[in-house]
């Protein structure tokens, strides 16, 4: 039986992981605007939209008809390929050991290459400027239906984890129309780091069940992976810190 | 085509970055599974994968590390 517990850390995570794939795909449909006006950047926000709103259509009642183990194998597995990755970085990031991500700096990139591609083909410059900003909604938005699906499937949450994704969806777009610039403030990296945190401890519960493990607490387990994945990743930062300091000093 | 191919990879990169930590995770899971099939008490399979995905984790971190260019 779902309880807070689960509920929770679902809502959590797909609120959490859908705020920063909203916030990288509203950057890019900014930088269109910026370069070729609203029409393009709309018609193409509103295209990709309707993409995602078909695939989950088409797709997501087959989510019904899969066994529940192979459901919770197949999802667990891909919640740890995903989750580790986005920890893996984050913790390299927090360490210093590769860049943080800028939207800053992606705007200003995605609005270069974009002028550039329409300086190329000036005939269809507002086709390109339209598919820029399809294209990053069709792919950030499958990641933020992969979340949903990845959090939700497994034990009935489907529609809770939709509500946090939502929720990050609403956030982000009434802060940028305030705005009306990339939201650098949001602090990606914690972000990510967290949302890494929380579907790695997912996966290994889902996969885990999936394999039949009866795990102790049941529901409860969960918080105790987040605990530890959480205490691992930041022991990491903190080792690698210490590591760099004495490098950094000689 | 290309554009295709393009999104394509960054499908894949969603859960594909560094194919090292994707193949370790996936030999963890495969370990479990495998464990799984014997009369293994349950808990040494969840033991396994937790261990096994947080060993995988530190290792590809610190290799990252000892990889990455000087400062």
């Amino acid at each position: 039986m779902s309880n807070w517990a689960t509920i929770a850390p679902a809502i959590t995570s797909a609120f959490l992981a859908s705020l920063v794939e909203v916030v990288e795909a509203f950057t890019i449909v900014l930088a269109v605007a910026s370069v070729r006006g609203a029409r393009p950047a709309v018609g193409g926000t509103l295209a990709g939209l309707a993409v995602l709103a078909l695939i989950v259509l088409v797709f997501g009642p087959a989510v019904d008809h899969i066994p529940l183990w192979l459901l919770q194998i197949s999802v667990g597995v891909l919640l740890l390929l995903f989750g580790m990755r986005w920890l893996r970085k984050a913790v390299l990031r927090a360490a210093g050991i590769i860049a943080l991500h800028d939207e800053e700096a992606a705007y200003h990139k995605e609005t270069a290459q974009l002028q550039e591609e329409i300086r190329r083909q000036l005939t269809r410059a507002d086709w390109l400027a339209g598919l820029t900003a399809f294209k990053a909604i069709v792919v950030e938005g499958l990641e933020v239906v992969f979340i949903v699906i990845a959090v939700g499937a497994g034990r009935g949450l489907l529609w809770p984890a939709s509500f946090g994704a939502l929720a990050a969806g609403a956030l982000v777009l009434g802060a940028g129309l305030a705005l009306h610039r990339p939201l650098a403030r949001v602090p990606e990296n914690a972000l990510k780091f967290g949302v890494g945190v929380m579907l790695s401890a997912f996966g290994v519960f889902w996969t885990g069940e999936g394999l039949g493990v009866p795990w102790p607490g049941e529901d409860l387990a969960v918080l105790v992976f987040v605990g530890t994945f959480l205490a691992v990743g930041l022991g990491l930062v903190a080792l690698l810190r210490s590591r760099a300091a004495p490098e950094l000093a000689r | 085509m290309s554009t295709l191919r393009q999104w394509l990879g960054e499908f894949v990169g969603l859960f594909v970055e560094d194919g090292s930590l994707a193949l370790a995770i996936l030999a963890v899971v495969a370990g479990a599974a495998l464990l799984a099939a014997t009369t293994a008490p349950p808990i040494l399979i969840g033991l396994l994968l937790l261990g096994g995905c947080l060993a995988v984790l530190i290792e590809n971190v610190m290799r990252a590390r000892r990889n990455a260019p000087p400062r």
